[in-house]
């Protein structure tokens, strides 16, 4: 049994349906992509895992544990944690503070988690007393992800983390999602740069019209002549 | 260069200082508004009715408290009047938040519902505090009236003219210096302050750090009872204590507030400041003062006022028209309104 699961999900904002018997999972220590066209209910599928949405059929298990009912904020509580695609910083808040309210459940010493959230983005060190909201892009999705990491989750949410950064900033910020895989974190991520992501991947997931198409490897899928064909552009 | 001195002395004293007093009762007040729009999301029309309220109990306690014959010498009594005020303060609106408020909260009602809340509970506010203490004026500031009078300066200094500065304008801007580093302090410091910022901020965000967004609402209630509290007793002992000015209040606080930039603290300040001397210097008649900065024994016929002081409110009209027209997202860019 897989360390995180959405089983057979089915369900959406409350109108019709938009995931239809949709499966995800990921393991401790790698890295799960949900990738598809525009539309695939990529990010729902990901929402529903963090309880963002209801699902009438189908469930959600953490750690062998059944969390298909508990609120996100119960979810974070339990140790996953959520990075949205947008506004995922408090903008006119330092990046120190930003990190700081991302440990707001903690009680015990943050500043190692601090420490080490510095080393993987360097870059946030120097930029600690600076506001969030006057950051770039990419740094901007640095401090997203080192609040995420603050709460030392055993699983990381991730929807479209490279969405409007450059491809230098892109490459960059795959790295830091490895080392934070390595790590033994759970990496589920959502990514509109289907090629890129796979090729970190241990497990894809293609979706369409919020059922799962292709389940595999990253590699796997890369090499999949349908897939590349449909979906990686050749 | 007698006549200058003079000039400047006649300035203080009818311009420069009412308009640091008055500019640190607006601010305190903006505070209140600008917190209620940062934190809660909604222009919070009932904020001059609860400084009305928050000062009206502070009248009471001081009543009470003169009539036991308990003072604080030079001081007014009713600064030992003011934890009780503010107490009662945040209890009502606690109870208004309970009642009112978190039942469009849970409903994710549109920010304009609250505004129309609010609006009900001011003119709700309006008539307890009429009931309980009448419209009419009262006076209720005790204790030693001026920290240094007009005549005693003039005499020093043998001047024409002197500054006098009353207890009340001394004790309002230092109540106010007081209030406000302590509220920067408790946002920039505290667990809970940089969690009512960040729920201000990023409320999505901050729900899934895991903050608690009852705790948040109840701490911005508290604090908007002793702002509001505070600048309405400030402003009681300074002018007088009338239930119809302090509704009146509401259009230069808003005005403050959104020239500084809504939802932000510095620019609250800031803008309590600008309405202040803008709405004094442009309704003081400077006919006197033109008759000193002018050479020889010439005086002016009228009375060299810009603009009557009935209309002061047109002043803070104005400027927030201005504001709104050419800055929405004031001075210091609070949120765009």
């Amino acid at each position: 049994m897989s360390f995180l699961i959405g089983e057979g999900m089915t369900g959406g904002y409350g109108g019709a349906d938009i995931l239809h018997d949709c499966t995800i999972a990921a393991e401790k220590g790698e890295i799960a992509v949900i990738v598809g066209p525009n539309g695939a209910g990529k990010s729902t599928a990901m929402k529903a895992v963090f309880g963002m949405l209801d699902i009438h059929t189908g469930r959600v298990m953490l750690d062998g544990e059944d969390i298909t009912n508990l609120s996100p904020q119960a979810r974070v509580a339990k140790g996953m944690a959520f990075v949205p695609q947008t506004s995922n910083v408090f903008p006119t808040m330092s990046v120190e503070e930003n990190l700081e309210m991302g440990a707001f459940l903690r009680r015990d010493d943050i500043q190692i988690t601090m420490d080490e959230v510095y080393d993987l983005f360097p870059i946030l060190r120097d930029k600690r007393r600076q506001n969030a909201g006057e950051l770039s892009g990419g740094q901007r999705q640095q401090v997203a992800v080192g609040r995420a990491l603050m709460t030392q989750p055993k699983v990381l949410m991730l929807d479209e983390p490279t969405a409007g950064v450059s491809p230098i900033v892109m490459d960059e910020l795959f790295d830091n999602i490895i080392m934070v895989a390595r790590t033994g974190i759970a990496i589920l991520m959502v990514e509109q740069n289907a090629r890129q992501a796979l090729n970190i991947a241990n497990k894809g997931y293609v979706l369409v019209q919020g059922a799962n198409r292709f389940t595999d490897t990253g590699e796997a899928l890369m090499n999949d002549p349908e897939v590349r064909k449909s979906f990686l552009g050749g | 260069m007698e006549d200058l001195i003079n000039a400047f002395l006649l300035l203080s004293n009818f311009v420069f200082v009412p308009a640091i007093a008055y500019g640190s009762q607006l601010a305190l007040g903006a505070l209140g508004v600008t917190l209620v729009y940062g934190v809660l999301r909604f222009s919070n029309f009932a904020h001059g009715d609860t400084m009305a309220f928050g000062t009206m109990v502070v009248i009471l306690f001081t009543w009470w408290f003169q009539s036991m014959g308990i003072n604080l010498g030079p001081l007014p009594t009713a600064l030992l009047a003011l934890p009780f005020g503010i107490a009662i303060t945040a209890l009502f609106l606690l109870g208004s938040d309970k009642i009112i408020y978190r039942f469009y909260r849970e409903q994710k009602a549109a920010p304009v519902i609250y505004l129309i809340a609010s609006v009900g509970i001011m003119f709700v506010l309006n008539g307890v505090v009429r009931f309980i203490i009448g419209p009419d004026d009262r006076r209720f500031a005790d204790g030693e009236r001026f920290i240094i009078k007009a005549r005693a300066m003039k005499q020093f200094l043998g001047t024409a003219e002197g500054v006098s500065i009353k207890v009340s304008q001394g004790l309002t801007v230092v109540t106010a210096v007081i209030v406000v580093a302590a509220l920067f302090w408790f946002l920039n410091k505290t667990r809970t302050g940089k969690s009512m910022r960040a729920f201000s901020d990023n409320e999505d965000l901050a729900l899934l750090s895991g903050i608690n967004p009852d705790k948040v609402v109840t701490v911005t209630w508290v604090l908007v009872a002793i702002l509001a509290t505070v600048a309405g007793t400030l402003y009681g002992l300074d002018k007088s204590f009338k239930p119809f000015t302090y509704f009146q209040l509401l259009l230069p606080i808003f005005a403050s507030a959104i020239v500084g930039g809504l939802g932000n603290p510095l620019g609250a300040i800031a803008g309590g400041f600008v309405i202040a001397f803008s709405e004094i210097m442009i309704t003081y008649p400077y006919k006197k003062f033109v008759a000193y900065v002018t050479p020889g024994d010439w005086q002016p016929e009228g009375l060299v006022q810009l603009l009557a002081t009935d209309y002061k409110f047109a002043v803070s009209f104005i400027i927030l028209l201005l504001v709104l027209l050419f800055r929405p997202t004031g001075i210091f860019a609070g949120k765009s309104v």
